[in-house]
Order: C-alpha cells, then sequence, then structure tokens
C-alpha cells in the first residue's frame, strides 16, 4: 500500500510550522506519531500533499503536574503518559485508558495530541477527557485559544479547530478520586465495541460528585451529564447504578457495523458502565 | 515527487539512502539496505512482523515514513547478534521451540529485546501483554512466551556473572 505522493516538512517551532499551515491550507496537515493518519494515507482514504511532522517541535511534549491543574504537551506519546509516575498519582485514569489503547508499538508512537485531534470516535482519549473536563489550547495565525473538550467534538472527524490551528496542550484540575475506564473490545489491540470513563467521589456512603463519558456509542464522544447526576446523592446502589445506565442509554445513538447490531451495543454500554461505576465506586 | 537523501542510523552505521517523502521506512530497509529481518505480514499496522527498535521503541515500520526516521538510531534483528554469537533471544527462540515458519520471529525478537530493556524481570503476564502487538499464526504463543522467559532468566544471569 502506497500513499500518493506528497512534500514533507519538518519545523522545528510552533511559528514555522503555522506559517507552513497558512501557506498551503486545505493542502497541509500536521502529522504527529502517525499512526491514524499514516494508515488512512496508505489506505488513500486521506491525501496530504502538505505534511507537516511535529516531532521536532520539542515545546509541544512533556507532562506538568502543578498544584492545581496537569498539563500535558499535544506530542507526548501514550508510552510516556503510561511511564509518567507523578501522573500516575495524580491522574491514575489516565494510565488506566492508555493501556486499553491498541498494542505497545501504537503507545510508542501514537499521541495524545493525535488521538483527541482525530476526531475519530473510536479513540478512547476524547471521552477521558469529557470525563475529565479538559480544556484543549488550539494555537493559530490569530493566536491561542481554549475550548472545552466537552464542546470540541461536532460528529466524526469534525472537531472546533481549525484547519490551520494546532493542538498544543490539554489541560485539566486534578481528578475526583474514584476512577475507572473501562473497555470491550474484540480482541486486544482493537476499538472499544463500547467503553466508559467514570470519575467519582464520596463522603462516607454518599456520592458527592460523579463524571460520565462513552467512547464508540455515537459519532462523537458522549458526555453523559444526566447519568452522572442520577448517581449524586446516592449510596450508588444497584437502583442508583440502574438509573444512571438508563439516562446513558438516552444520551448515546450507537449504530451497527461489523462491532455488532445496536441492542448489542446497548447492551454492551450498559455492561462497562455498571463494571465502570462499581469499580470507580470501590476506589473513591 | 523528486528524492532528497537522508542519513539512516541502522545498526549502528550511518547510510545514505535516497527516498521519495512517501516511502515506508520498511520498504527503504528491505529494498534499500538490504535489511530483510523485519518482515511485511499485514502492511497495515496490526501484525508487528515489521517492528523494528527507533530510539528506543518499538515501531511497527509499516507505519512510518523513513523520513520521519531521519537521524534516528534504528535497530532491526540483524542489529541484535555479534558477528560470532546469536543474540541471548534467537538462541532461546530456538531453544524453546519458539518459532515454526519464522515469518513473525524478527519482529517478535526485536519487540521482546526492548521488553527486556524495560522490564528485565518480567511474568508471564507481562511478556503476554507486552508482545501483544505481535501476531503468530503458527506456534500459539505459548512457546514464544517461555523463549522470552527463558531469555530474561539467561540475560539476568549473564549479568550476574559479568558483575561478579
Ligand atoms: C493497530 C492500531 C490500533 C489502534 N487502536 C486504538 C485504540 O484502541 N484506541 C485509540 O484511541 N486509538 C487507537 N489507535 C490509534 C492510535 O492511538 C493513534 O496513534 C492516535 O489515535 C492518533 O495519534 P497520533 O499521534 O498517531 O496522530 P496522527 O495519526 O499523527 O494524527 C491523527 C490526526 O490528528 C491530527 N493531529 C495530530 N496531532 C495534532 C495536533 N497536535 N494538532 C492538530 N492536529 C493534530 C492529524 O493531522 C491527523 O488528522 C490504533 C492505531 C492502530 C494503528
Ligand atoms: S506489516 Fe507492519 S504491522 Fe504488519
Ligand atoms: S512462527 Fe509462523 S508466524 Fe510465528
Amino acid at each position: 500500500m502506497i500513499p500518493a505522493a506528497f512534500e514533507y516538512h519538518r519545523p522545528s517551532d510552533i511559528a514555522a510550522a503555522l506559517s507552513i499551515l497558512t501557506e498551503y491550507g486545505d493542502d497541509a496537515r500536521v502529522i504527529a506519531g502517525g499512526h491514524s493518519l499514516v494508515p488512512m494515507m496508505k489506505l488513500r482514504m486521506a491525501e496530504v500533499p502538505h505534511l507537516i511532522d511535529l516531532q521536532d517541535i520539542g515545546t509541544l511534549r512533556g507532562i506538568d503536574v502543578g498544584a492545581d491543574r496537569i498539563r500535558i504537551g499535544a506530542m507526548t506519546t501514550q508510552h510516556d503518559l503510561i511511564n509518567h509516575d507523578a501522573l500516575t498519582n495524580a491522574a491514575p485514569t489516565i494510565r488506566e485508558t492508555a493501556l486499553q489503547i491498541a498494542d505497545p508499538q501504537v503507545r510508542y508512537m501514537g499521541t495524545i495530541g493525535g488521538n483527541v485531534a482525530n476526531g475519530d470516535p473510536g479513540n478512547d482519549m476524547p471521552a477521558l477527557m469529557q470525563c475529565l473536563d479538559a480544556t484543549f489550547y488550539l494555537t493559530g495565525p490569530n493566536g491561542e485559544r481554549t475550548v472545552s473538550a466537552r464542546e470540541f467534538y461536532f460528529a466524526a472527524y469534525a472537531t472546533d479547530r481549525e484547519d490551520d490551528e494546532i493542538l498544543t496542550a490539554i489541560e485539566f484540575a486534578h481528578p475526583m478520586p474514584g476512577f475507572a475506564y473501562e473497555k470491550q473490545k474484540r480482541k486486544i489491540g482493537d476499538y472499544a465495541t463500547a467503553a466508559a470513563a467514570v470519575l467519582i467521589q464520596r463522603d462516607g456512603e454518599r456520592c458527592t460528585g460523579a463524571s460520565i463519558a462513552m467512547t464508540n456509542l455515537s459519532d462523537t464522544p458522549v458526555f453523559a451529564e444526566d447519568a452522572a447526576a442520577t448517581l449524586v446523592g446516592t449510596a450508588v446502589d444497584s437502583a442508583a447504578i440502574a438509573a444512571a445506565i438508563e439516562a446513558m442509554q438516552q444520551a448515546i445513538d450507537p449504530s451497527e457495523d461489523n462491532r455488532g447490531p445496536v441492542p448489542f451495543k446497548r447492551h454492551i454500554a450498559g455492561v462497562v458502565l455498571q463494571r465502570a461505576i462499581e469499580r470507580a465506586w470501590s476506589r473513591a | 515527487m523528486k528524492k532528497t537523501p537522508i542519513e539512516l542510523n541502522v545498526n549502528g552505521q550511518t547510510r545514505t539512502v535516497l527516498v521519495e517523502p512517501r516511502e515506508l521506512l520498511i520498504h527503504t530497509l528491505r529494498e534499500q539496505l538490504e535489511l530483510t529481518g523485519p518482515h511485511v505480514g499485514c502492511e497495515t499496522s496490526h501484525c508487528g512482523a515489521c517492528t523494528v527498535e527507533i530510539d528506543g521503541r518499538s515501531v511497527k515500520s509499516c507505519t512510518l515514513f523513513a523520513v520521519q526516521a531521519a537521524g534516528a538510531e534504528i535497530t532491526t534483528v540483524e542489529g541484535l547478534a555479534s558477528p560470532d554469537a546469536l543474540h541471548v533471544l534467537q538462541t532461546s527462540f530456538r531453544e524453546h521451540h519458539g518459532l515454526q515458519c519464522g515469518y513473525c520471529t524478527p519482529g517478535m525478537i526485536t519487540r521482546a529485546h526492548r521488553l527486556l530493556q524495560e522490564n528485565p524481570n518480567p511474568t508471564e503476564e507481562d511478556v503476554r501483554f507486552g508482545l501483544a502487538g505481535n501476531l503468530c499464526r503458527c506456534t500459539g504463543y505459548q512457546n514464544i512466551v517461555k523463549s522470552v522467559l527463558a531469555a530474561a532468566e539467561e540475560l539476568n544471569t549473564q549479568k550476574e556473572a559479568a558483575q561478579a
């Protein structure tokens, strides 16, 4: 499989990358780890006359666990996320999720920025970012702006990012203590049939806060606000979990594909959410 | 599209090759540098037969353009053995029947090599999880896992002996 011909650019700072993006407009695209983009180019589902490699831009890499907020550079790989102790202490859900993405080789290359910017509903990080209420930093010719992960996704491969903008970092507050990312897949390395990201906090036997988002059950990640709200104030018993699952079912819109028909996907969505809530609650 | 010269550091040697930007690293390695250890299994980023090491990372070389690897240190399975002896992983695969047809083996061994650098004392589960990006159609994996575990032990014994 040979992709269409293209010109390769390897700028060493953001300004240079932006000027190439501006110069070639629609004909240019950035490449991070390339593990979504290169397969698409090989299948000729993506044609990119000008490919801009971000690997030399050091400022896009790195993890900063601050007192209030955690910031992760867009070019940080999934492998780096998994092996960063301070990040795992502060937000263990990142490691748990990253370990369920693809396989070791893909995780050495795939970046968090590429995973959230890609816009494929099968990607795992977008739902987690919505669950964490993360903020995305975008830089374009007119400067920097921020977008909430919960407002970023419009449809499959359609996001709020303009073609001439680069995602530079993601940032979120230290999360609630109870966490789980539960993913059902056909085999190791596969995209989710359904997955659930859950964060919970408790005070004794009462749930005092919750956040829920779902992967690959619509053409965007699904932030299930009502489902989380049904848990708050309860003891997260089986009735409360059933109510949360019911509310989640209202929010998702799965379609039939090679991972199964719609009723099956709805069933699996319920199973993963139940497991995620139970695990998150037991860790809260 | 015109070809540009790039430098690749492969198995300790710097080699200059002429590539089109769209040339995948696996093709540069096999066809220009005649390193036919890395294999093309699936061409779709799934099987891991094309795995090589790039700057301390296991990478599927069918999912990377050669230009992206310019300037990086690349190790293929050919770079693991010394001129007079096979690498411990290679002898271990031979002894423990870690291969049948051998198609997946260069990828398995290259990946296992990196895994043992990062985790010199893996459990069986660590090995299985660590090799999850490499598919084998013959062995059923049991003997591959055995080979890697035995190689880990042997490498640790050699390390201790060297320190003694
Ligand atoms: C076999 C296989 C299995 C996989 N399984 C999973 C899985 O289970 N779950 C999962 O989530 N993912 C999976 N992936 C995808 C993998 O995680 C990708 O690496 C990831 O989705 C994209 O990250 P990347 O750095 O490789 O991005 P790239 O492929 O380089 O880019 C993806 C897209 O995002 C854009 N982009 C990248 N970075 C930026 C940026 N900083 N600013 C603006 N735009 C940007 C690119 O232009 C491109 O359109 C799998 C991939 C493979 C090959
Ligand atoms: S040939 Fe590269 S992963 Fe199969
Ligand atoms: S030994 Fe034949 S594919 Fe693994």
